[in-house]
């Protein structure tokens, strides 16, 4: 790469590259993430549907158990280990929605013929942050009244002199950190992948196309790294949105929780 | 040669989380050696814990960004 530098003909991509409107322009335009994501949704809802359209208590096909997998991972692995077997059950439809819609849209960031994932725009983990930060508040507020949530944040046992330096960052952590990092964690782990994974592909097609001399075989090898790197990606992008549910669940089970 | 010196800053900045992940992981190696059966449940912490450190470099990465 330093070499086709200083040849002045490689152009690193940056982060333009995930500006893509499709219909329009500026604030109001209809991009590339946001067809995916308006895609993504009605193919979720279809499948899921055809996939549990014959049920039986004892799954008799394959489709079935397949889908209760994926759905006990949510239901039991996440929600029930977290919220707690007593009310869990009214957080799952959320919490599996959530899962399999970034899943979904993180997974066609690698997989054609999207290759591009929608998370990599930072509004729509934004979006989903939202839903979860709504949701987390109001219900410790439903449960113990604004003024018993505010004392729950902090934890109990705490000296007297440093009641308010806690409550401060108590304060900052519910109201700031948590949801800056919920949106950030994915939106930086699509980003940041996708990102690396244009620079391994587009410096070995340049490498192999405009290299001289044994550049050619470095561009090889770049493009080997990086269908490693892809499958890497995949690893990634599904655990990213188990942590985004897993972390969901831990905030709602947080405001749930009757003691600190 | 040209480049930014935020690559640079974030590189300096991702030793940090690096390290605390590699901790995570090797408290759960250890603690799943030891106990076997108590996989499932250490899981869900690790990846927790793994994540809330790993969010540290991320934030890092988004400042690389910001000229």
């Amino acid at each position: 790469m330093l070499a086709t530098a200083e040849a002045g003909g490689w152009e690193a991509p940056g982060v333009s590259d995930f500006w893509q409107p499709l219909i329009g322009d500026g604030a109001w335009a209809i991009t590339r993430p946001m067809f995916v994501m308006a895609i993504s949704v009605v193919v979720i809802g279809a499948v899921l549907l055809a996939l549990t359209k014959k049920l039986s208590i004892v799954p008799a096909n394959k489709k079935q158990f397949a889908t209760e997998a994926l759905y006990g991972v949510v239901r039991n692995g996440v929600a029930r280990d977290i919220i707690g077997s007593r009310e869990f059950l009214k957080f799952v439809p959320l919490l599996f929605t959530m899962f399999v819609l970034i899943v979904v849209n993180n997974l066609v960031g690698t997989l054609p013929p999207v290759m591009f994932p929608t998370m990599s725009r930072f509004a729509f983990p934004v979006a989903l942050t939202l839903i979860v930060f709504v949701l987390y508040h109001a219900l410790g507020v439903k449960r113990k009244g604004a003024v018993g949530y505010i004392k729950s944040m902090v934890p109990p046992g705490i000296p007297i002199a440093l009641l308010p330096i806690v409550f401060l960052l108590e304060l900052f952590t519910y109201f700031i950190s948590r949801p800056l990092t919920l949106a950030v964690r994915l939106f930086a782990n699509m980003f940041a992948g996708h990102m690396l994974i244009l620079v391994v592909y587009l410096g070995g097609e340049y490498l192999i196309l405009h290299g001289d001399g044994l550049l050619p075989v470095a561009g090889v090898v770049s493009f080997l790294g990086g269908v490693g790197f892809s499958f890497f990606e995949l690893l990634i992008q599904v655990l990213q949105a188990y942590i985004f549910t897993l972390l969901t669940a831990v905030y709602i089970a947080g405001s749930l929780a009757d003691e600190h | 040669m040209e480049g930014s010196l935020n690559v640079i800053g974030y590189g300096l900045a991702a030793i940090g989380p690096a390290i605390a992940v590699g901790l995570i992981f090797a408290a759960y190696v250890s603690g799943v050696a030891r106990q076997p059966e108590a996989r499932g449940m250490l899981q869900p912490i690790a990846l927790l814990g793994a994540a809330l450190a790993e969010a540290l470099a991320l934030l890092g990465f988004v400042l690389t960004f910001i000229n």
